[in-house]
């Protein structure tokens, strides 16, 4: 299985704060990776770094084996990365079904000038769009939401819609920050299934930050743990979870040194 | 009407679909047959809804960027200014060009054109280096560009006449038609005008990128994430909102033979931005709307008024009364109509669905609109 996105010694300083610290990552194409570590760890600072958000300040990241580094998002978002954020960050006042067809964007081709003319090919691609965005709407399990206002939606929902706005722009690899924060037990396990049947179904690579140890457990193939900003352990679920700096790191050395 | 929890874009059906378009049909054939209305009733407002439509079209522009867009934007007379100052280069006997003043003064159409797309391009500049900006920030350095504008105009007077002004300018030259002696043409060109821009701007709000402009006003990290080129999308509302007002003034210069600076003052920046506002940002029928109620009430009912107050100052004998200058007034009543809006309708007369949502719903906290300042900032 060869790598579809690797960073390498990817460093992010915020003036003297060094968040990320010459990490080293490789993503497996088809694999479901995780990325978890303690508040203030440097995980979604890493994030921000692969969608775009930020320029790192040393290191390089490939994807699919060009530098998208220094590229902005929306580029990046084309290249076939697609991501989720943290605290939802929906269209608030657009419908759902418009939500995803914003999602869509980076796919669609139709100018302005398309548009103004009301050329047949765009009206083509509007329709494809918006069939297609009820789809995938129905695929996360909101079927007939289509014409609610996304803020309007349960939490739940809200983190549904979101993810299907971020299948909408056919991501290869996609980026999931905390998807099941804020989720009881029986969100968590469906949210959980889900993400391993994207995986399976539609063969999308999946990064994902996690508190929810559980959730990380059962469904990564390779977890790596991140600490004030530097990589501390790398390995299967079960590898990571013995580790003792990874221990140290969640629960303090007494804690450790106790085990 | 359409379900409002649908979007904006879903075309009505059946019923609803067939008022749509008896209200349109209505709403042109009413602005066609103006001018015969106008002349058997015998009300004398054709000098007077040449400057409404005019606006109003300024107001389509500019909904572009403040409505759509959320791009705040209150220098946009500047680009009004530009656009009537090409036309007077371009067709002008006073113009700069040799080849204008010497008798070969371009097409008034393409002197049109070729105004607007020099508006267009002065958008990009003053977009260029405003994209970082937003809200506040933004609509500072449009208004110091808003400023800048006039005030060049007025200091080259080798190139633009300064204060005194260039006059005479080209008119169109259309055979049978008298636009040097009749408004009515210039109603229906500026109709024209209006009509090409309605359908044009609701054609751009219900496609790809009135969506991506949406998404950028609603969040612009998100949007950018989604692939919405954060660039060029703004650069385009920018240009385009500009494109408008050059066209609009071009036809002003054309239509009132003479332009000056100071008739781009920052009050007509304000004044497109009322119309907006008060008939509904966003909403293309709104903004007519509210263009229609304010260019009325601008150019007709204060004509009213002070007739009225004449009228009362001469049967009371009061000289000061009958010699007001009620346009002094109009500042006022508009400044406290407003604040009364602002109050009462923060979303504007006839809102769209979503300007409503939003102004309605619990502000986001600040910490998360610091985040995301700072996010911005390392995207470009």
């Amino acid at each position: 299985m060869s790598d579809i996105l690797e960073a390498r010694s990817v460093t992010k300083a915020f003036g003297g704060l060094v968040a990320v610290d010459e990490v080293d990552f490789t993503i497996p194409e088809g694999a479901i990776v995780s990325l978890i570590g303690p508040n203030g760890a440097g995980k979604t600072t890493f994030f921000n770094v692969i969608a775009g958000l930020y320029k790192p300040t040393r290191g390089t990241v490939h994807f699919g084996g060009k530098v998208i580094s220094g590229l902005p998002p929306h580029q990046i978002t084309r290249y076939g990365i697609a991501r989720t954020f943290q605290n939802i960050r929906l269209f608030q006042n657009m419908t759902a079904v418009e939500n995803v067809m914003v999602g869509h964007h980076s796919r669609m081709t139709s100018s302005p000038f398309d548009a103004i003319l009301r050329l047949p090919r765009e009206r083509t691609e509007e329709r494809e769009t918006e069939v297609k965005a009820r789809e995938l709407l129905e695929y996360v399990g909101l079927k007939g939401r289509d014409g609610v206002t996304a803020k309007n939606l349960p939490y739940g929902d809200q983190r549904r819609l979101e993810l299907a706005r971020a299948l909408a722009a056919e991501p290869k690899l996609l980026l999931l920050d905390e998807p099941t924060a804020g989720m009881d037990p029986n969100e968590t396990a469906r949210m959980t299934a889900f993400i391993r049947r994207l995986r399976d179904e539609r063969g999308i690579t999946v990064l994902l930050i996690e508190h929810d140890m559980k959730v990380v457990m059962g469904i990564s193939e390779r977890v790596t743990v991140l600490d004030h900003g530097t990589k501390i352990a790398e390995g299967t679920p079960t590898v990571v979870q013995r580790d003792e700096r990874v221990i140290e790191a969640y629960l303090g050395r007494a804690a450790s040194a106790a085990s | 009407m359409r379900r409002s929890s649908e979007g904006w874009w879903y075309t009505a059906k059946g019923a609803a679909r067939d008022r749509n378009i008896v209200t349109t049909a209505g709403a042109i054939a009413l602005a066609l047959a103006f001018p015969v209305i106008n002349q058997v009733l015998n009300l004398g407002w054709e000098a007077k809804a040449i400057p409404i439509s005019l606006f109003i079209v300024l107001a389509l522009g500019l909904n572009v960027v403040v409505g759509f867009a959320g791009l705040l934007d209150l220098g946009y007379a500047a680009f009004f200014a530009i656009g009537a100052y090409s036309m007077a280069f371009l067709t002008s006997e006073v113009s700069p060009f040799a080849f204008v003043r010497e008798g070969q003064p371009v097409n008034f159409f393409i002197a049109m054109l070729i105004s607007s797309a020099v508006a267009a391009c002065f958008g990009v500049l003053l977009g260029a280096p405003t994209l970082r900006l937003r809200g506040d920030y933004l609509a500072i350095v449009t208004l110091g560009f808003g400023e800048i504008v006039p005030l060049v105009i007025r200091n080259t007077p080798e190139v633009t006449k300064g204060t005194q002004g260039m006059n005479p300018i080209g008119y169109p030259e259309v055979p049978g038609v008298h636009f040097a002696t009749d408004p009515v043409p210039w109603y229906y060109l500026i109709v024209a005008v209006l009509m090409v821009s309605v359908v044009l701007t609701g054609r751009l709000q219900r496609s790809r990128i009135g969506r991506a402009w949406a998404a950028m006003r609603e969040d612009e990290v998100a949007a950018a994430s989604m692939g919405v080129n954060l660039v060029t999308t703004k650069l385009f509302a920018f240009s385009l909102g500009a494109s408008f007002s050059g066209f609009a003034g071009s036809i002003w210069a054309s239509y009132l033979q003479v332009i000056a600076p100071e008739q781009f003052r920052f009050d007509v920046s304000i004044f497109v931005l009322v119309m907006i506002i008060l008939g509904g940002l966003g909403n293309i029928y709104g903004v007519i709307a509210g263009g229609l109620i304010l260019g009325f009430v601008d150019r007709i009912m204060f004509d009213w008024f002070s007739a009225i107050v004449h009228g009362i100052g001469r049967a009371t004998n009061n000289s000061e009364l009958e010699l007001t200058d009620t346009s002094r007034m109009r500042q006022l009543l508009f400044g406290v109509s407003l604040v009364v809006l602002m109050l009462v309708r923060p979303e504007g007369l006839f809102p769209s669905a979503r300007r409503r949502a939003e102004l309605h719903a619990a502000e986001e906290s600040e910490t998360e609109a610091a985040q995301e300042r700072a996010v911005i900032e390392d995207i470009e």
